[in-house]
């Protein structure tokens, strides 16, 4: 059977002043139905444009998808029209962004807002509409939400407008629900309630969900297989278990030493990455992540690796197996 | 396509050092701005023809009479035609354009003084000081310009003796000009100082320089005013443009510069009356005015592009 | 809602009064009063000391603006003006809606300007409509097709439009609309005046002798006001709200016009009433060539005559006019952006 979402060779670039931007390098793989997908990495590596580019929310110009597929329930994404584009989005793959605080309009009602997909998508009157967005927003737990649905969403708290974003993107019962970031602007306590509430309602709605983070933690509770990228391209793919407990890219490595754990003894300090991730203003002939590399070797810098397989499901891209130190 | 291969050095480069400063992109900014290049090269085609052609007539020529040639039509001897007392026209907006810059310009440095200072003295000081200054800016923007305009310029106009400057003699009336636009157009300026210093006076560095006993004039000049430095410069070039439109509008109701000193502005002064005839009288003076206001214009834009602090979070 | 509009109602006395202090010195320095007093004829100089004292400009400046303010039927005037305070005063002031009387039309001020007031703010009112529809229809469509040759020619036209001197521009229309039409043999624009005196003020004949000065005082406005609509619908359209209304599915209709227009347009409300100042500068320009019968024109004559209290009288009612079109503003802007209430 073929798997609900299949991305093939995705490239995005950006035509901006400073030059050209390549964020998305050609990246591969797959969602099935009901499953949850992790991508990974530091900000300013692809992720977002990656996903914003499955949904052609790309700004063109600056931004151009120059090249691959995107086949959602076997139709090609990337190649269809503006207005069958309109058709999916929202109602079969829907999306929840990363500041709450802006990413709902200013001027409009919050029950305004929430009803808006349902009536354009399911063609419910207002009436209906406003009933099932107070369903949504109680599902969300949001209390006296028929009461809040005339608030503007500058009187919701910030973890009330992402519960919010959320009962908007599952509004119309979407097969995917693509999470960018959603907990990164919040507070900890609220990340941790957001996180349960996607899972909870992922659980009962049996959608596949793509989750965005920068955060190794998060994703362990949640993904069930994950996409490490790094400049644009990923270096390493595999079940959640394998990622964790057996990580082969340096960079993984080097993301998971930066975690702060509880078993660590608290003189241990927390590891950082040397450097900066790249701008992306133009690609390197090699391995993009060789200057920050501690296992970085001469070969590296002439050419970039493919993902070869070391386990059945974990891919990974690197010259170097970092069990061994040595060149595979 | 363009090619997206770069060698390590450049990578490396990228990867391992700081990103660029504010100034560096500023620059790179600017250089790649399309339209801040046209307005540069306006300006240099203009600053030329003034200069060189200063070098071709001299002034004399400009305020020559020739009563057996008024009102000639552009002419191989006259590409511009004449004037009523048979002045060339095209030496007039030669001399008549360093006029009208040199105004352009020294009344914007004349509202950057008198803005700066109110705006910098009323932001920093706070209080008491603030609202009476803070008042007396709002009660003058209020006033529509060129009414405070006409008023200054009635009041102070003939004050002033003509003078010899670098060999030149001006009239008075220029520097009645400068002033009067000056002091109309600071208020913006003053405003802009005023919230900056409002909001870095609480910042660290402020306080660091202020605990290791520094006084309140050096903290003012040598610490707020260069961090505030980019939107000044961004309204200041923005500024001559409309210091050039002023001058013009105020000679146009003929109270700007007297005669025989030109500018573009008074030698459109009795425009209206050749509207239908000599229309070569008026069109390049105006032409003049709008290349140069349009020069000034592109280039601010550029200047507030290549400034602007939220371009340097754009990529990433 | 009704406090803050009192709280700004309140805070526009003392201002108003501070413009008004900084008018009447200026107004009162810019030349001699006397001058073109009674028409044009010479005066000796014991006639002079005499009218001075008569209209009390031989007065301290302050006491003149207290009189100005006030009135004086409180104290004792020279009316012969043989330097003998002979009887109480008549004027009320213009707290209590007295503007003086002309020096040179010897008649109320407030008579003369009511007659002007009218055309100047029918020249405004239809350029502020011309203006607000042009600049929203170029702006918006610019900042959609981004790039395309109609931005370029709209970013041209609006840069042109900017930097173009108002009057210059007037001359070019006048020009090429009144002069070059009649040679052509087309039906030309007039350019003197609000209509034929051998048709009468007619509506077609209005609007007929509207169109240059309009068109004038608007191609300015709507060059730099279609570049903010502009810049503020690209602005908007990057937003994460906007980016939300795609990923909806939305069309692009209801994103557009319904979620960045506006957020959009609500700014070009406050720029509309800051920028009231500049909008009546440009009519004194606009009323003085095309000889529009309106404040602009007026307040050109009255300068040149020093007629200080028709000065006066027009920047006192320009200025309170342009005051509480801010605080209108202020207050249009809170009843369409539910972000800001002021209690």
């Amino acid at each position: 059977m073929s798997p609900l979402l299949e991305v093939r060779d995705l490239t995005t670039r950006f035509y901006t002043l400073d030059g050209v931007v390549c964020a998305v390098n050609g990246i591969s793989y797959t969602l099935e139905e009901g499953e949850t997908l992790g991508i990974v990495g530091e900000s300013g590596c692809g992720k977002s444009v990656s996903v914003l580019s499955l949904m052609r929310l790309i700004p063109e110009p600056p931004g151009r998808i120059v090249a691959g597929e995107a086949l959602y329930r076997g139709r090609d994404l990337l190649r269809l029209s503006e207005e069958e584009m309109q058709q999916i989005r929202g109602r079969e793959i829907a999306m929840v962004f990363q500041d709450p605080m802006t990413s709902l309009n200013p001027v409009f009602t919050v029950g305004d807002q929430l009803t808006e997909p349902m009536r354009l998508h399911l063609g419910m009157s207002r009436k209906e509409a406003r009933e099932r967005a107070a369903e949504l927003l109680e599902m969300v737990g949001i209390p006296r939400a028929a009461e809040r649905l005339d608030d503007y969403p500058h009187q919701f708290s910030g973890g009330m407008r992402q519960r919010a974003m959320i009962a908007m993107a599952l509004s119309c019962s979407p097969s995917i629900l693509i999470a960018d970031e959603p907990t990164t602007a919040l507070d900890v306590t609220i990340q941790a309630q957001i996180v349960d509430l996607v899972k909870a309602l992922r659980d009962r709605l049996g959608m596949a969900v793509i989750w965005i983070t920068h955060d190794l933690g998060v994703i362990a509770g949640i993904a069930e297989r994950v996409i490490v990228m790094y400049a644009g391209f990923i270096v390493e793919e595999g079940p959640v278990g394998e990622i964790y407990g057996n990580p082969r890219h340096p960079y993984t490595l080097a993301l998971l030493a930066s975690l702060p754990r509880v078993d660590r003894t608290s003189n241990q300090r927390l590891a950082v990455i040397p450097g900066l991730p790249p701008d992306l203003l133009g690609l390197p002939p090699g391995c993009p992540f060789t200057p920050r590399c501690s296992y970085a070797r001469p070969e590296c810098r002439e050419k970039n690796p493919d993902l070869q397989p070391v386990h059945s499901g974990h891919r990974v891209a690197c010259w170097v197996d970092v069990t061994t130190g040595r060149l595979r | 396509m363009a090619t997206t291969e770069v060698t390590w050095e450049v990578f490396e480069e990228q990867a391992e050092r700081p990103p660029l400063t504010p100034a560096q992109v500023a620059w790179r900014r600017f250089r790649r701005h399309k339209m801040a290049l046209a307005g540069a090269g306006i300006l240099i085609a203009i600053f030329l023809y003034i200069f060189i052609g200063s070098l071709v007539f001299s002034e004399a020529d400009a305020n020559y009479n020739d009563l057996s040639v008024r009102l000639s039509p552009p002419s191989w001897e006259h590409p511009f035609g004449t004037d009523t007392t048979g002045r060339d026209i095209l030496a007039r907006t030669i001399y008549g354009g360093q006029i009208s810059i040199i105004v352009g310009v020294l009344a914007v440095v004349v509202s950057l003084i008198v803005g700066t200072l109110i705006g910098a003295i009323a932001g920093y000081y706070g209080g008491v000081v603030d609202s009476i200054l803070m008042r007396f800016t709002e009660a003058v923007f209020n006033i529509p310009q060129l009414f405070l305009l006409i008023i200054l310029a009635k009041m102070f106009g003939g004050k002033i003796p003509t003078f010899q400057f670098l060999g030149r003699s001006f009239s008075g009336s220029v520097i009645v000009i400068i002033g009067v636009i000056g002091l109309t157009s600071w208020m913006y300026l003053a405003r802009i100082v005023r919230a900056n210093f409002l909001a870095l006076r609480e910042q660290e560095f402020v306080t660091a320089a202020r605990c290791a006993g520094a006084r309140n004039t050096t903290i003012i000049f040598e610490h707020i005013l260069p961090n505030s430095i980019a939107p000044i410069v961004v309204a200041a070039t923005l500024d001559v443009a409309s210091a050039i439109l002023s001058e013009a509008y105020v000679s146009f109701l003929g109270l700007g510069v007297q005669p025989p000193t030109a500018t573009w502005g008074n030698m459109l002064d009795q425009a209206y009356h050749h509207l239908e005839t000599e229309p070569w009288m008026w069109f390049f003076p105006g032409m003049l005015i709008l290349l140069t206001v349009l020069g000034i214009n592109f280039l601010g834009d550029g200047l507030r592009d290549a400034l602007d602090p939220r371009a340097l979070a754009e990529t990433g | 809602m009704g406090r803050y509009i009192v709280r700004r109602l309140l805070q526009a006395i003392p201002l108003l009064l501070i413009i008004s202090v900084i008018l009447f010195i200026l107004a009162n320095e810019m030349g001699d009063p006397l001058a073109s007093f009674g028409g044009r004829r010479r005066i000796r100089a014991e006639d002079r000391a005499r009218l001075a004292r008569q209209l009390g400009l031989d007065r301290p400046i302050l006491v003149q603006y207290v009189v100005w303010l006030v009135g004086n039927d409180w104290m004792g005037v020279d009316t012969d003006g043989d330097g003998v305070a002979d009887a109480r005063g008549a004027r009320r002031g213009i707290l209590r809606g007295d503007f003086g009387t002309s020096f040179t039309e010897r008649r109320p001020v407030l008579e003369i300007i009511r007659e002007r007031v009218g055309n100047t703010l029918l020249l405004m009112l239809t350029s502020e409509i011309v203006i607000l529809i042009f600049s929203l229809a170029i702006g918006i469509y610019s900042a959609l097709r981004q790039y395309s040759t109609l931005d370029y020619a709209a970013t041209a036209f609006s840069f042109i439009g900017y930097s173009m001197p108002v009057f210059w521009l007037a001359l070019i229309l006048m020009y090429i609309f009144a002069v070059n039409f009649k040679r052509w043999g087309l039906p030309y624009f007039p350019t003197v005046g609000m209509y034929d005196l051998a048709v009468g003020p007619t509506v077609s004949q209005i609007l007929w002798h509207l169109a240059l000065p309009v068109a004038t005082i608007s191609i300015i406005s709507i060059a730099g006001y279609s570049r903010y609509v502009r810049a503020q619908m690209l602005e908007v359209i990057n937003q994460d709200y906007i980016r939300t209304a795609w990923a909806k599915g939305l069309p692009r209709r209801t994103v557009i016009l319904k979620h960045a227009l506006k957020n959009a347009a609500l700014p070009l409300v406050t720029i509309l009433g800051m920028d009231l100042p500049l909008l009546l500068s440009g009519a004194v320009v606009t009323e003085s060539i095309f000889a529009w019968p309106g404040m602009g024109r007026l307040f050109w004559d009255a300068a040149q005559d020093t007629d200080i209290p028709v000065l006066m009288g027009i920047l006192v009612i320009i200025s309170t006019l342009v005051v509480l079109f801010q605080i209108i503003t202020d207050i249009t802007y809170t009843f369409l952006d539910p972000r800001i209430r002021y209690d």
